[in-house]
């Protein structure tokens, strides 16, 4: 079957790098409780987990436990410091994704305690909701059947039902191919996983998160891909792979984490998707991104650049572990609202002050590291303006790869961009195997699957055929 | 006539081609075949271990080495039919029950078999009784086991506890690693070792199977 996008992006939605900036969105999202987000305040999302422990029918009251203690001392700090609202995302883990009734217990005891926060003391917050994608569970896994499947999309279904407001997830489709080209340093590898696998999951998948938004009343708000270019960024950080190889990889998960707007999605992008200012530059939506305040989660080369163009401010994940001044979820509270407030203190003075704080946060990172240089503002409009020339996603990421090769040499002649001579000689490594792709997908399919090992996933769950099974189904 | 050092050199640059051409010239010359192998391909992959550990290769360099050094080694053994590849030891490894993060566990396999042992990767996922069905088929000299989330980490003593149950732990060494593991976690569970990273892992494995005890890599 077919999931056509109900959306296409000719042009890009953000006019001008002037117009290109964190807190507004060309089209801000409004909630239920009247909350806008990319209407000119940038709001702290707040992202908690479990501490070491377990997840079974014995746990569960502790579970319960931890996050009732979690919500309570996330919205006093925020009620505390006058946060002008709050976003609490909640990522369900395997478990409490694959038993929905955890899943929608979790999230109607944050929700619940956000309801009174509200109504007693006028603390405005969202929800967001992302289960996790529990299809990879079974190796090779089904993407389109099977009982992971059907709980995954019914903890989507009740959790939204039971008013989670944002609608996400971090799905997985074209992975096990991807991690392989991560590896090896292989574009041709990560271009078919991001530019056909992912395309065509994400199409998939979008298309019943959508329906299901609609039917709920809650909001599709985005995807990420944060097991795939996040991969990359922290193999990067390890120096297992070359830096540039993740910031062309970022660059090339463009067209993929596109297809949950071309699918219906509307935004707020999901905080990890480090690619989230090209989708606000093309399909318009609001982004929430991480950078610094997300150090608890991990290290990365973008903590200022990456609150550029935000609409609001994550710290990715942290867990529920004591530190001396308060447990960690109210710790990342607190910082993420100072940044916020600091952004918005400069935004409330005038746009020439929102500009000069987004360009110290760029001027700050862009330099140091090819994967901050490709979301610069201006890198990001220029590369965005090319690619909604192309209308084939498949195309489009080959296209996106071979742009943030030419960007990033680019950036390196005029000084703008540092990088060390072996670095340096994998960008020729990267362009000479682009040129190897073919311009036909159906042609690069039959080429590639000789090299893939097909028993890590289904290429029938993304509608393709395999040569020797075509062959011997036309005899 | 080309020597050790320059087959040495060519597995550290990943010329697979230069790799086969000096292997078959020094057979053909009456070279050792065992001292090919040792002096020449192992002493690059060596090389390249001590590069990669100090952040000086990528990955991907490393595997093409590797993969230089295995066609010299597959030149030895057309030549010498009766040839057996020295292993430095076997090691089980898996993802631990609940966990499906792979790509830093099938890193660190990659890395073990690049430095010549025999590596056996169960996957993703795994059962602390299938951990202990691997020991009795394969007698591993460690067994490696990885987690990423703090909910899947705790199944790591599990599995030890399963081995132990066996009678299996005092048979094998243990080595955990993963985003929220510590060396602290890894002596609280009863772990022979903790590696940060997939070079650490390896050079971890070295100093097991060469019988030192405890001996945690640092981060």
């Amino acid at each position: 079957m077919e999931y056509k996008p109900v959306k296409t992006f000719d042009e890009l939605a953000v006019k001008s790098l002037d117009d290109f900036v964190y807190g507004i969105a060309p089209h801000p999202v409004t909630a239920k409780n009247g909350m806008v987000i990319g209407g000119g305040t940038v709001y702290p999302e707040i992202n908690l987990t479990l501490p070491p422990m377990n997840i079974n029918e014995s746990t569960m009251p502790e579970v319960r436990r931890q996050y009732a203690e979690m919500i309570e001392g996330i919205l006093k700090r925020a009620k505390s410091l006058y946060a002008p609202g709050i976003i609490v995302e909640v990522e369900l883990l395997p478990e409490t994704t694959m038993t929905p009734q955890w899943g929608i217990e979790i999230n109607k005891i944050l929700r619940d305690k956000m309801y009174e926060y509200e109504n007693k003391y006028g603390l405005k917050s969202l929800l967001r909701c992302t289960p996790n994608d529990t299809r990879e569970i079974v190796r090779p896994p089904l993407m389109r059947r099977g009982e992971l499947l059907e709980n995954m999309f019914t903890t989507f279904e009740k959790c939204a039902e039971d008013g989670a407001d944002i609608l996400s997830i971090e799905s997985t489709g074209g992975k096990e191919v991807h991690d392989e080209g991560l590896v090896t340093c292989d574009i041709r590898k990560v271009v078919f996983a991001l530019g056909v696998l992912g395309v065509r999951d994400m199409r998939f998948l979008w298309s019943r998160i959508v329906e299901i938004a609609g039917r709920t009343g809650s909001i599709a708000g985005g995807d990420t891909a944060c097991g795939f270019a996040n991969t990359a960024l922290a193999l990067a950080e390890q120096e297992m792979i070359p830096r540039v190889f993740a910031a062309v990889d970022r660059v090339a998960t463009i067209p993929r984490s596109l297809v949950a707007f071309e699918m219906g999605a509307t935004g707020p992008d999901k905080d990890c998707g480090y690619e989230g200012p090209y989708m606000k530059a093309i399909a318009g939506v609001p982004i929430s991104m991480e950078g610094k305040t997300a150090a608890c989660a991990h290290l990365s080369a973008v903590g200022n650049i990456a609150a550029c163009v935000c609409d609001m401010w994550s710290n990715e994940s942290v867990q529920n572990v004591k530190l001396l001044s308060a447990p960690a979820p109210v710790v990342s509270t607190e910082q993420l609202i100072y940044d916020c407030r600091l952004m918005n203190e400069a935004a409330a003075d005038g746009r020439e002050f929102a500009l000069k704080m987004r360009d110290w946060l760029a001027d700050s990172d862009s330099s140091l590291d090819p994967q901050a240089y490709v979301l610069r503002p201006d890198v990001v409009l220029e590369i965005s303006g090319e690619l909604v020339k192309e209308k084939d996603p498949f195309l489009a990421t080959k296209k996106a790869a071979a742009l943030a090769v030419e960007v990033i040499k680019r950036g390196v002649e005029k000084g703008e961009l540092n990088l060390s001579a072996r670095e340096k000689k994998w960008l020729d490594i990267i362009s000479s195997q682009l040129e190897t792709i073919p311009d036909d997908e159906e042609k690069f399919w039959f080429e590639l699957q000789k090299e893939l090992d097909l028993n890590k996933w289904r290429p029938e769950e993304y509608d393709l055929e395999v040569a020797a099974a075509k062959a011997a189904s036309a005899k | 006539m080309a020597g050790f050092e320059d087959l040495s050199q060519a597995v550290l640059e990943g010329d697979e081609a230069r790799v086969v051409e000096v292997t078959k010239s020094l057979l053909d010359s009456g070279v050792d075949p065992l001292d090919v192998i040792n002096k020449g391909l192992i002493t690059g992959m060596d090389r390249v271990g001590v590069l990669f550990k100090n952040n000086e290769m990528f990955v991907p360099e490393v595997l093409m080495s590797a993969k230089a050094m295995n066609a010299g080694v597959e030149v030895v053994k057309e030549k010498q039919q009766a040839f057996d590849m020295p292993s430095l030891g076997k090691v089980v490894i898996g993802t631990v029950r609940g966990d499906l993060h792979d790509i830093g566990k099938n890193l660190v396999a990659m890395m073990m078999e690049s430095s010549g042992f025999t590596v056996y990767n169960l996957g993703v996922d795994i059962e602390p009784a299938k951990f202990v069905e691997a020991v009795k088929e394969y007698r591993p000299d460690i067994v490696a086991m990885s987690a990423l989330l703090t909910t899947t980490m705790m199944n790591m003593k599990e599995t030890i506890d399963a081995l132990k149950e066996a009678g299996l732990k005092d048979k094998v060494k243990v080595i955990i690693g993963g985003a929220p593991i510590t060396q602290e976690f890894a002596d609280e569970i009863g772990a022979d070792g903790y590696a940060p990273d997939a070079a650490s892992a390896t050079e971890l494995c070295k100093q097991l199977v060469e019988g030192r005890e405890k001996v945690g890599v640092p981060a």
